[in-house]
């Protein structure tokens, strides 16, 4: 009788009220007809390539791979993407099929705010309506892109509630569902939530993976020894790491945010930390306490900021095909310094987390071996609150 | 088979629901006795959760004003197993999957059996996930309590089919609090219920006022209400146990 879809393992499943469940299993029988029907293939396609500017770039990393003096470094520049992240790869996919299942509203959460924009940005181009949740601390943290999102035409709502960050701001979308349903489409922004949403953002984002690949094969000749990606809910990271799960040579390595370290509270390192429990539709692996109360998680970045892991990584690490690793605040940080004066490149806080480990494990491994860093997106929206950071305060 | 039916022998049921511990357990126990005083005949005790995705606003606070004053499940069947000693009125839980699941189900659900707990009420726990759940909850004799909602169509027959206990029914879309109104067609959800099973259904979601009350339980089993409840509590503990016997009074009163 229990229900098998959508499960990784014993993670995921469809944990959510029962007003919803027709929401999502309408959601489900509409990807299933869409995921392989060529008009569809082929307008998304169109949308990556005209409109998000794919394939993004593998850059080659040639003063960072010197600089560590170990394995060569390649980035797979998902920070060139319209709207300045992977978010948009998900996005595009959602939306097209919401318009598809004639829905005339977009909703969603957003924590850094990449995917409220990117959302904000579809359903201008579709001609949707769009509102976005973010937790009240978030709207501070990243004011640029509360305005972008208000620019793009959205209704930006700040989430009071809770923590006031990204868990939060999931809740908020998700009552918001259970009032209007017929109409909207909730575009969830990570590879986490009830089935079938971890399956649909990671087929629409595993296209990552599928660039990487095929670019460093044209580059190199071979597959890389290692895929770097951060890890919040996991969207970046299971679109870089899912063409190369079953090529059991290459590392896959998530970095988690641990904030100000795993042995304070104040970190947001899921698998470092947090353990089997069910929330936001989804069983996998959350920071809680002894109750199951949900733990006030931190992490300086606001993308990351979030006490679950998508199930799919939870189960990638109970069969140990993938590791994950905690990333402090203050290694981040460095590292988002190190990219910009190095490469001349400014990553997101969030992909700065992945940019840090490979520092670690770089200089240790052999010159003929190779990492590919995911950078899912571009660190502009940070400056403000990394000076802040250091000490310095950017008004205009 | 668990007390609930005799919920229903007494007339149209009146279901209070409250969140344990807000803003202290005392207060809670004093309400609840209140409660029974006043011709309740089913509780329903919310065990509080961080982040209680099918509340308002009303009940969200309300759980986290229990939560800063440090309840915990633990402390929550201490006040149950007190009230158990006091009075064989029905009472069931309503919390989140993850409050269970954490204490672990074969645990929660034995306790449950020990204190008297009839059914456990679980909004993020849908047909296909109760599973989960049931085999502990059958273990122990405890009801798991399904809910039908005004989006669940197709679902009715099934949901109502494997019912156990009572079945409630969301009146409207969205979360808990009160209505100045309530559209849905609960008419027919009902007949679809009534050809598919016996269990008692009451309706909950929005109710505030004895009309509503009276509206909602002639066509139903019963009337549940939450947040209107909370809001009395919530003007403050002193005297909050004998605004809510007056509420409840009225409320019996006009089923």
């Amino acid at each position: 009788m229990t229900n098998p879809k959508g499960r990784f393992g014993i993670h995921g499943g469809q944990y959510m009220p029962e007003t919803l469940m027709n929401a999502v299993i309408e959601l489900e029988e509409a990807y299933n007809r869409f995921k392989d029907d060529a008009d569809f293939k082929r307008e998304l396609n169109e949308l990556f390539n005209d409109y998000a500017g794919r394939p993004s770039r593998l850059y080659y990393a040639k003063k960072m791979t010197e600089d560590l003096g170990g394995a060569k470094i390649y980035l797979k520049r998902e920070d060139l993407n319209h709207t300045g992240a992977h978010k948009i790869n998900n996005v595009l996919g959602q939306a097209l099929l919401a318009k598809k299942m004639g829905k005339t509203r977009l909703i969603a959460e957003t924590g850094a705010g990449q995917h409220g924009v990117a959302t904000a940005t579809a359903a201008a181009l579709m001609g949707m309506e769009c509102v976005v949740f973010m937790g009240e601390e978030d709207t501070k943290r990243q004011a640029l892109n509360v305005y972008r999102m208000r620019l793009l035409g959205a209704e930006v709502i700040p989430v009071k509630t809770g923590t006031a960050t990204l868990k939060d701001a999931v809740s908020e979308a998700t009552r918001e569902w259970t009032k209007r349903i017929s109409d909207t489409h909730y575009c969830l922004g990570s590879v986490m939530g009830p089935h079938p949403f971890p399956t649909i953002v990671r087929d629409f984002q595993a296209v990552i993976s599928s660039e990487i690949k095929s670019q460093l094969m044209e580059k190199e000749g071979r597959l890389p020894d290692a895929v770097l990606a951060c890890v919040g809910g996991g969207s970046n990271a299971i679109g870089s790491f899912y063409h190369f799960i079953e090529d059991k040579n290459v590392r896959l390595i998530g970095c988690e945010a641990a904030g100000r370290g795993v042995d304070t509270p104040e970190t947001a390192a899921t698998i470092a930390t947090g353990r089997e429990g069910i929330f936001h539709g989804m069983k996998s692996y959350f920071c809680q306490d002894e109750f199951g109360q949900i733990a006030p998680v931190y992490s300086i970045s606001a993308g990351l900021d979030y006490p679950g892991i998508g199930p799919e990584h939870a189960y990638l690490h109970d069969i140990g095909r993938a590791e994950y690793v905690p990333v402090t605040d203050e290694e981040a940080v460095r590292a988002f310094e190190y990219l910009a004066k190095t490469e001349g490149i400014i990553p997101a806080i969030e992909s700065a987390h992945a940019v840090a480990y490979a520092r670690q494990i770089a200089p240790s491994m052999g010159k003929d071996k190779i990492i590919v860093i995911t950078l899912s997106g571009r660190g502009d929206k940070d400056c403000a609150a990394i000076a802040r950071y250091r000490g310095e305060d950017l008004s205009e | 088979m668990s007390n609930i039916h005799k919920a229903f022998e007494n007339g149209k049921a009146f279901i209070p629901f409250i969140t344990c511990g807000d803003p202290d357990l005392e207060t809670t126990k004093n309400c609840v006795l209140e409660m029974v005083r006043a011709g309740a005949d089913l509780i329903e005790l919310g065990i509080p959760f961080s982040d209680p995705t099918a509340e308002g606003p009303v009940i969200q606070e309300a759980n986290e004003r229990a939560l800063k004053g440090g309840v915990t499940t633990d402390k929550v069947f201490d006040l149950v197993k007190e009230l158990r000693s006091k009075t064989d009125i029905p009472m069931v839980f309503m919390t989140y999957a993850n409050v269970v699941f954490s204490y672990g189900q074969d645990k929660f659900l034995s306790a449950c059996k020990e204190m008297g707990i009839d059914g456990i009420i679980l909004p993020d726990l849908p047909y296909e996930e109760k599973e989960e759940f049931l085999p502990d909850c059958h273990k122990y004799g405890v009801d798991l309590i399904s809910l039908i909602a005004p989006t669940s169509e197709n679902r009715i027959a099934m949901i109502a089919k494997e019912a156990e206990g009572f079945l409630y029914i969301v009146s409207s879309l969205g979360v808990t609090g009160t209505r100045s109104e309530i559209t849905t067609d609960l008419d027919s959800i009902i007949r679809v219920v009534r050809e598919n099973t016996d269990i008692p259904c009451a309706i909950g979601f929005g109710i505030s006022t004895p009309e509503q009350a009276a509206k909602m339980a002639a066509i139903s089993d019963g009337a549940i209400v939450g947040s209107a409840i909370i809001k009395l509590i919530a003007q403050g503990k002193d005297g909050a146990p004998e605004r809510v016997f007056e509420y409840v009074q009225s409320m019996k009163n006009a089923l």
